[in-house]
């Protein structure tokens, strides 16, 4: 009885640990935007042309806080 | 004080319900064939791209009416992504590049309407979608380039120790692009509409609760910033998950660089 219900809390204590990686995507996001400003303000007329690499970036790093929250979900959920 | 020992019982809410899948006439068992409401959200968006583009430009007018003038702009401005992003050969893939554009993006959209469904939201749908490039991009790069393919995972500039290493590297990297390209569409969407409805469960706190004089005005104002974040996080998702297809298209026609 009492693995089961360590078992339960540790579900909800790794989803909170999972969502660390969510600030950590954060700081990653951050880092690709700030760049691109600092970039953009120094030679505005190149920036528009990299504004697609800017979404690539954006998205890159994103995706890996997206897998942070799918972990969350499914610990949540699924397990 | 002594509201607050209720307010427990009525904070139960469920964000994520709103993902279920239930058929559209009446009950029982979801087979493949059963309408359910995610067919009929993503019929809605085919109709509202039809609409647009089939009979918003039936004028073809020179001076386009609003209408026209909207499926033009987005016309373009997939055109010219492609063009830039694939290099002249990459065009002729256009119409499949721009199909998967507009049925996200029209998801995405109509899944904003409250009380609607987004199909997007879900996994099952973006992966079709996502291992649809995926297999589609692979095919074209055997096709067209033969075994050159593979000099996308075999670096002619690294140093030749490096090299098998940084194959396997390229092939782990190759092989889950299908899964992040489709998780981060469905993760995005599904969290931002989540996150919504946690702060529609906080909005009615003013009945149950002294608290709720402070919570209810600040989770509705939240939810309308949200709702304006999620706006853009629809079109800023259909666009990366464009923009990536044509980066994969173009790793297939143009192996080497």
């Amino acid at each position: 009885m009492e693995l089961v219900a360590a078992a339960a809390l540790g579900k909800f204590i790794g989803a909170g640990l999972a969502a660390i990686g969510s600030g950590a995507a954060a700081i990653g996001v951050g880092a690709v935007a700030g760049n691109f400003l600092a970039g953009a303000l120094r030679n505005p007329s190149a920036a528009g042309s990299q504004t697609a690499t800017l979404f690539i970036g954006l998205a890159f790093a994103e995706a890996l806080g997206i897998f942070s929250f799918l972990v969350a979900l499914l610990l949540m959920f699924a397990v | 004080m002594a509201t607050e020992a209720h307010s427990e019982g009525g904070l139960a809410f469920h964000p994520l319900d709103q993902f279920k899948i239930h058929p559209l006439f009446g009950e029982g068992p979801i087979q493949w064939y059963t309408p359910t409401n995610v067919t009929l959200w993503m019929a809605l968006a085919v109709i509202c791209i039809i609409a647009l583009f089939v009979i918003g430009t039936r004028g073809r007018a020179v001076i386009p009416t609003r209408v026209q003038s909207v499926a033009e702009l987005a016309y373009g401005f997939i055109y010219r992504m492609v063009e830039d992003v694939t290099g002249h050969d990459g065009v002729k893939y256009f119409p499949y590049i721009f199909t998967v554009f507009l049925f996200i993006l029209f998801s995405n959209f109509l899944g904003l309407i409250p009380g609607s469904f987004t199909p997007t939201s879900h996994i099952a749908v973006t992966a079709i979608l996502g291992f649809g490039v995926f297999i589609a991009v692979t095919v074209l790069g055997f096709v067209l380039n033969g075994a050159h393919f593979l000099g996308l995972f075999w670096m002619k500039d690294a140093p030749l120790v490096l090299r098998p290493i940084i194959a396997v590297i390229e092939l782990i990297s190759y092989f889950v692009r299908p899964v992040s390209h489709s998780i981060r569409l469905a993760g995005n969407i599904m969290a931002g509409h989540a996150v919504m409805k946690v702060f529609a469960a906080f909005a009615p706190m003013i009945l149950i609760s002294t608290i709720g004089v402070v919570v209810t005005p600040v989770s509705v104002l939240a939810i309308t910033a949200i709702y304006g974040l999620e706006v853009l996080v629809a079109f800023i998702q259909a666009y990366v998950f464009t923009i990536l297809t044509c980066v994969y298209l173009k790793d297939a026609l143009h192996p080497g660089h």
